[in-house]
């Protein structure tokens, strides 16, 4: 770390722009045909979870459930073996978790030994307005929180950066719910507060090089706005892996050791500080090449900058 | 450059620490595992025999008790074996029968001292708990219809007073059309309507009728629904506490929906049945012998199938003027059930019964009742579970004399009494609702999604910890320091604010770890690029705090923007998980920019240096040429 980093991270601005597209064509068009797995907090209905002593058997589970006139269930492991998510579109009454753990405990295993060793760790309704509610809330307050933003980023530096800064958000935002619309993972109220925390986080990650950037601009006096950003992208290097790395650590604890309550919530956060580091190099940086940023862009930043210091 | 904070500074440091780490203490204490038993209703007391009783109970079943606390009525034992917890459960609830509520309690262990400074520990949200969620909502269009059967009904009774004669009143949405014979009719309505329905816009129209139509204002509308949530959260509220629940959560959400919380419920089917005996009440006349079948309905008895009466069809007030019903004695001893209305209440009362003395008033119960069907639909059985209304009458008493805010119903025996009273206050529920979320978390889980979020803070930190001493060794040290105490206070100011701790809250505490750490790496390799530019050391300090100062405000006052955001628009787990970060972002503010600055400033500041210690720094020779060659490129 000792060495003068000096990396030419704008010579592969063009590889990255094509990367990046590549990216979000793949996740928009995922989006549009296979959409998002949304978790019970966003449909409705009902879901049980059950817990075994042994590794459950799916299919035995299904065919019991069957047998006992539960039609149009999903059955699937929850995080462990043992452990099964049980998504049903029968109506919620009080008594169903009684009455699924009484079916699933009819009969006895393929090795005659008796599965009375059934639990019911939870059960969740949710009535299918409050799901309706939720998707419109959730979409308003992205939005919300990315226009806030945008205002934020536009006063504090200059529009250009605020244009830099929101479309990385925009990047990051998509190809997260891409990621999650390709693999089909379970898109549930937790991932979507971890998306709005990406949008957090990236944000920091944009505005530390920003910052560095203005700065530049006004210290170094030679360079073109390349070399500027370039200039500033290997000064915040150090700090951008060592950020990274510890969020990432973090997040990786709660993904292998939180349990599979928070899994996609970690899951989708962790994408998110990948996505949002290379973002905030390639996106918000790339953005202000493009809309020609210049010294001149920035005088008036200067002044407030100047102010700031000096209260 | 000396870098020395002033003692002052450096004191309210160690003071404000001090006090983070007296308030996040109480949560090292673990609780203790409990059973808690309230007398259910009337009749039932928790006397010295009852206790006696109890005790004799967890003894013959072999469960371990201590601190034995009689706190307004209800009991608390601890036991030593959270296992034992159920079995205590099931066991004491045979014994005592119904009369007694048993619940499953954690009783806090926090000592005297601390509890005295107004500290405690965070409650656990239902997650990490083990319990059941309820969402409600208020049944909005089925209030408001009730609401405008009881202005048609107003109406009526007030043309009727002002000899106004009128053909009809019917309801239209939130308006009501009052149909006259004549203009000249229909212009005296039209101007004693506009006088006495304030709350209503009055408008005319002529069509084969001579109509006034009065349509409620938007403002009374709102005042009208505002009221029903409320009201309906006081119920639920006192239903709740006839559960003999530990700290259960009533609170509105939104404009028409409440939460509620039961930790340690399991049995969702009573809860359900106590907080959703979606019952009202009717106040009527009875009908008078020559009434025609148009102003009066037949109902039965809700306890006697073979009994009726003819009650009229306008009531004179509904359940929700009802402030509260409590069986007692009068003078010569016989039962009795004492009513209180609300003021709106006690002058319709008034006024109604002033002219009714001798007749009889009869209170309908209205209830609620469930029914599940099986149909067929695409070949596919479906359930379908309605709602039937079911009325009866519960009470038909002579009126002595007329009836102000408060009267009572005598005659009864004393089980009628206090059954009485019970329907009474049940019907207090100002608008029906019904469960529109539900969701149960078992112990077990709630035990693993503790043991899990712990672990994984644990592991994540020691990382974190880690990596930092490697990265940048003395400083790290510094930064590690901070994100320890970054931790105390989080944990005390969530304590302090009665924040209740989710398994998102803990994804946010965790998240709040990995980016604490940031405002000191902005600062610890700003220090370095200052040294590696050639500065002198204190100088290289002051520089790496006074500029990473702008930007770890910039970065932190975004995110904090998003959290806000997320607070406002989440609710239950997206709202735990805000709160957390947004407090972590504040308290990490303190911790890396002002803690590490104190330790900084008392390991090397005030004296001169030659190096410091946080790795990445070039030997000091080597600078001259290094610059230059960076310089050239």
């Amino acid at each position: 770390m000792a060495k003068e980093l000096n990396f030419d991270f704008m010579k592969l601005r063009n590889v990255a722009m094509i990367f990046s597209a590549i990216l979000l064509i793949i996740s928009i068009a995922s989006l549009a045909t296979r959409g998002l797995h949304l978790g019970l907090d966003f449909t409705g209905g009902t879901l049980l979870e059950v817990s075994y002593q042994q590794p459950a058997n799916i299919q035995d589970i299904r065919s019991k459930l069957e047998a006992s006139g539960f039609m149009d269930t999903t059955v699937q492991n929850f995080g462990s073996e043992t452990d099964v998510l049980i998504r049903m579109a029968e109506a919620y009454r009080d008594t169903l978790g009684a009455e699924v753990l009484e079916a699933l405990r009819v009969g006895t295993l393929n090795d005659g030994k008796s599965l009375n060793d059934v639990e019911l760790r939870r059960s969740e309704f949710v009535g299918s307005q409050v799901g309706e509610e939720l998707r419109d809330q959730g979409g308003l307050a992205l939005l919300m929180a990315l226009f806030v933003v945008m205002l934020y980023v536009a006063f504090r530096f200059q529009f250009k950066f605020s244009v830099g800064a929101v479309l990385a958000l925009f990047h990051d935002v998509v190809i997260i719910l891409g990621l999650f619309s390709l693999f089909q993972w379970d898109f549930d109220l937790t991932v979507f507060a971890a998306l709005l925390a990406v949008v957090g986080y990236s944000l920091n990650d944009t505005i530390v090089v920003a910052d560095r950037i203005r700065e530049n601009f006004r210290v170094v006096r030679k360079g073109d706005a390349i070399e500027i950003i370039n200039i500033s992208l290997n000064q915040t290097l150090g700090r951008t892996i060592m950020t990274s790395l510890t969020t990432a650590l973090v997040l990786l604890a709660l993904m292998f050791l939180g349990g599979e309550l928070i899994h996609n919530f970690a899951l989708g956060l962790f994408i998110g500080v990948i996505v949002g580091t290379y973002s905030s190099i390639y996106v918000a940086a790339n953005i202000l090449i493009m809309m020609n940023i210049s010294r001149e862009d920035l005088i008036p930043a200067e002044l407030e900058e100047e102010l700031d210091e000096n209260p | 450059m000396l870098n020395k904070y002033p003692l002052w500074k450096n004191l309210l440091i160690v003071f404000l620490l001090a006090l983070a780490v007296v308030y996040s203490v109480p949560n090292l204490y673990p609780p203790d595992p409990a059973i808690q038993i309230t007398p259910n209703q009337a009749g039932a007391e928790l006397s010295e025999r009852t206790l006696e009783k109890i005790r004799a109970n967890l003894k013959e079943n072999k469960i371990d008790f201590f601190g034995e606390e009689v706190t307004g009525g209800t009991v608390l034992f601890r036991l030593t074996d959270s296992e034992q917890q159920l079995p205590a459960k099931d066991k004491l609830q045979r014994a005592l029968s119904d009369e007694f509520v048993v619940a499953l309690n954690r009783a806090p262990t926090t000592p005297q001292w601390l509890l005295d400074l107004g500290a405690g520990p965070m409650t656990l949200g239902l997650d990490l708990s083990g319990g059941v969620h309820f969402l409600m909502e208020v049944d909005m269009e089925g209030y408001m219809k009730g609401q405008m059967k009881n202005y048609q009904a107003e109406v009526k009774r007030q043309l009727r007073e002002e000899d106004i004669r009128y053909r009809r009143v019917t309801i239209e949405d939130n308006s009501l059309r009052v149909s006259f014979k004549s203009e000249k009719l229909q212009e005296e309505g039209d101007s004693y309507l506009r006088r006495s329905m304030t709350d209503f816009r009055a408008n005319t129209e002529t069509n084969e009728t001579f109509d006034v139509i009065i349509a409620l204002t938007e403002q009374k509308r709102k005042d009208l629904q505002n009221y029903a949530v409320k009201q309906n959260l006081t119920t639920i509220r006192n239903r709740v506490n006839e559960l003999g629940v530990a700290e259960p959560l009533v609170q509105r959400q939104g404009s028409n929906r409440i939460v509620v919380q039961l930790p340690g419920v399991q049995d969702t089917a009573t809860a359900k049945k106590v907080l959703g005996k979606a019952a009202n009440l009717s106040f009527r006349l009875e009908a008078e012998a020559d009434a025609s079948r148009y102003s009066s309905e037949e109902y039965g008895f809700r306890t006697n199938d073979f009994r009726t009466a003819r009650v009229e069809k306008d009531e004179i007030i509904s359940g929700d003027r009802v402030t509260n019903a409590q069986p007692s004695f009068d003078e010569t001893g016989q039962p009795q059930v004492n009513i209180s209305l609300d003021s709106t209440g006690a002058n319709i009362m008034a006024k109604v019964t002033r002219k009714s003395i001798k007749r009889r008033m009869a209170v309908l119960f209205i209830e609620q009742k469930p029914s599940t069907r099986y149909e067929m639909q695409d070949g596919k059985e479906v359930t379908i579970t309605s709602y039937t209304e079911s009325r009866g009458i519960i009470s038909l008493a002579t009126i002595q004399s007329q009836l102000g805010s408060s009267f009572r119903i005598t005659g009864l025996d004393p089980a009628e009494a206090s059954e009485l009273a019970l329907l009474l206050r049940a019907g207090a529920l100002a608008a029906p609702m019904y469960f529109v979320e539900e969701r149960t978390v078992g112990p077990s889980l709630g035990k693993d999604n503790i043991e899990q979020g712990v672990t994984s803070v644990l592991v994540g930190l020691s990382l974190v910890l880690f990596f930092m001493m490697v990265f940048y060794r003395l400083f790290g040290f510094f930064a590690n320091v901070a994100l320890f105490f970054n931790l105390v206070i989080l944990i005390a100011l969530m304590s302090l604010i009665g924040a209740t701790l989710t398994l998102p809250g803990i994804a946010g505490i965790v998240l709040t770890v990995g980016m604490a750490v940031d405002a000191n790496v902005l600062i610890f390799s700003r220090i370095r690029e200052e040294m590696n530019a050639g500065r002198s050391p204190q100088h290289a300090i002051n520089e790496g705090y006074n500029r990473a100062f702008v930007t770890i405000f910039d970065a932190n006052i975004t995110t904090l923007i998003v959290a806000v955001i997320l607070f406002a628009v989440g609710t239950g787990p997206v709202k735990g998980f805000a709160v957390t970060l947004s407090l972590g972002i504040i308290t990490s503010m303190f911790t890396a920019i002002v803690l590490t600055r104190a330790l900084v400033n008392s390991t090397y500041g005030g004296r001169r240096i030659k190096t410091l210690s946080i790795g990445g720094l070039k030997k000091r020779d080597d600078l001259e040429t290094e610059i230059i060659a960076g310089e050239i490129k």
